[in-house]
């Protein structure tokens, strides 16, 4: 461990300042300036801008979306951290690798995949266009362009608290005669809760603010196909700042409320543990 | 599963796999899930490029307005990720080894908190306020114009994004291998007679080596992919402050899938190298 002192000297102050001013100016400057934006003509017109027919169908969609996505990486994420977890197989490193591979690339990717398999010229494209099955640029391919970047979180969050939980309750299950289903529900997912809550929130938050990838396969229809952080970007190259920054603090309200709950979650965690 | 079989199968001593049923299962949805929503769509990325053979591709990657994005986002993620390390040391020190009690033990606990803000906040919210923040009326922006530089607009404008949204893993990828660094070795250095920054320089960042490579490449990745947050400051002026994000999506909008595929292949193996990077760095670590 690092060594613990009671007094601060000198060359303590010296890097909280520094930290200080690198943390303020670089990340609490942006975050201030959305909702002194969003108010900078008092409360009634960011409210009305929230009331608009577009935004609140924004809403809309980016919720739909979040809880599908949520929905389905949850439970496969889950499924795929107790395999890793629990199971030695050929191919286990590499198959571990392409779970975390959407979070390295950019986002813009997430999305392009998506049009190379079902896009005009895709793949699957004219088979698609044939059998009148429109995925892109309507909210089907949101939702796969979403998935798609949020897809390793609950693996991430899950797999080592598996691993160091290790088998052997599941394994005294099975001997006192558990079957699949209460082994899943009777000693596994409660075991594993806090870490599957904590992805879970990861994931939803990721699936509210998704951009580069949702921008690709939208279209950019507004009251149609515009999530909320593409309505941001269609009311602020519009010149509509106000309702852009409104819309703006909403969103950020909702992501930093959902890493808030994460974290406090976590401290709950590592107080129990 | 009958009683003797369980009794059958628990004597070897062979902990994790024979006991635990479902192995089957797992596996094929694990692959279905995996199979369907990443190496299909990947495997569309690794082979459309080639559609109109190699030539083609050379040609799409060789065009000067591709060539300027490409090379303006590996130099400009090169020049974030370094920043944000430089940055992220001096903030995982304060995390790391700032003082546990006394008034300095809250603004530890705060900047904690604050550090992992631009991970949470929308990239197209991040995008609009710092081009607001940095742009010509903005609150640094306005200062700034009156001296002479310019930010929003810029490449300046476009590093400023990427630090922003790389910082938050610099600073996670060395803080918990500097707060595990034993005290004794720099203790004995300081016994000896040597400086703050001879500790520094010949002790801790040395020990730091394996933790700087990761926090580098997790920076260089987040920066090489970004994309919401940089095009609303960058400007957007092909040859010149177009990232090559930007480009695949101008080349999406134009239906030509097969160069945007290009482009996108070649960000790809940018990635995967920073991941090769990342497990070398790891396996270091341990």
């Amino acid at each position: 461990m690092s060594r613990v002192r009671d007094r601060a000297d000198a060359r303590d102050w010296l890097v909280m300042a520094a930290a200080c001013a690198i943390v303020g100016v670089l990340l609490i400057a942006p975050l201030v300036l959305v909702f002194v934006q969003a108010f900078a003509d008092g409360w009634r017109p960011a409210l009305e801008a929230l009331r608009e027919p577009e935004t609140l169908s924004a809403i809309r969609l980016t919720l739909f979306v979040a809880v599908i996505v949520v929905a389905v990486n949850s439970v496969f994420g889950t499924i795929a951290a107790w395999l890793l977890a629990r199971f030695d197989f050929r191919f286990k490193a590499a198959l571990l690798t392409l779970i975390e591979l959407p979070v390295s690339i950019s986002p813009v990717i997430g999305g392009l995949v998506w049009l190379l398999l079902f896009g005009a010229q895709g793949w699957f494209g004219p088979w698609c266009e044939r059998h009148g099955i429109g995925l892109m640029f309507a909210w089907p391919g949101i939702v796969l362009a979403t998935l798609f970047v949020t897809f390793p979180y609950v693996v991430r969050t899950a797999l080592p608290l598996l691993e160091a939980q290790g088998p052997a309750q599941e394994e005294a299950a099975v001997l006192l005669g558990a079957g699949w289903w209460s082994l899943w529900a009777r000693v596994i997912l409660p075991g594993m809760r806090l870490a599957l809550l904590s992805g879970v929130l990861l994931t939803t938050a990721r699936a509210l603010g998704e951009f580069g990838a949702v921008a690709v396969v939208s279209g950019h229809i507004p009251g149609l196909t515009n999530t909320m952080p593409l309505e941001i970007e269609t009311l602020y190259n519009g010149y509509r700042s106000t309702a852009a920054f409104a819309l703006s603090a909403t969103l950020a309200l909702m992501a930093l409320a959902v890493i808030a709950l994460r974290t406090l979650i976590r401290r709950a965690g590592s107080v129990r543990a | 599963m009958s009683k003797e079989n369980i009794v059958f199968r628990s004597l070897p001593i062979t902990p994790h796999r024979p006991l635990l049923p479902g192995f089957a299962p797992a596996l094929g949805t694990t692959l279905l899930w995996t199979g369907l929503l990443v190496a299909l769509p990947l495997s569309a990325l690794a082979l459309r490029p080639w559609e109109h053979g190699p030539g083609a591709m050379l040609h799409v990657l060789t065009g000067d307005r591709v060539r300027a994005a490409l090379a303006l986002s590996f130099g400009a993620a090169a020049l974030a990720a370094t920043i944000a390390l430089g940055l992220g040391l001096v903030l995982a020190w304060a995390l790391a080894r700032g003082p546990r009690s006394g008034p300095l033990a809250a603004v530890r606990r705060g900047l904690d908190l604050l550090i992992d803000l631009p991970f949470a906040l929308p990239t197209a919210v991040s995008g609009i306020a710092l081009a607001t923040l940095y742009g010509p009326r903005g609150w640094f922006g306005a200062p700034l114009h009156e001296l002479g530089i310019d930010i929003a607009y810029t490449r300046a404008g476009i590093e400023v994004a990427l630090v922003f949204v790389s910082l938050p893993f610099a600073v996670r990828a060395v803080e918990p291998v500097l707060a595990a660094l034993p005290a004794a070795r720099e203790e004995a250095a300081e016994s000896l007679g040597a400086t703050h920054l001879q500790v520094l320089a010949r002790i801790v960042l040395p020990a730091l080596r394996p933790a700087l490579l990761a926090a580098y490449a997790l920076a260089f990745a987040r920066a090489l992919g970004e994309y919401g947050s940089v095009i609303f400051i960058a400007g957007n002026m092909p040859g010149r402050s177009e990232i090559a994000p930007l480009l695949i999506v101008i080349r999406l909008q134009e239906f030509d899938e097969a160069s945007a595929a290009a482009i996108g292949l070649l960000m790809l193996l940018g990635a995967a190298l920073c991941l090769a990077a990342l497990s070398a760095a790891r396996r270091a670590l341990r």
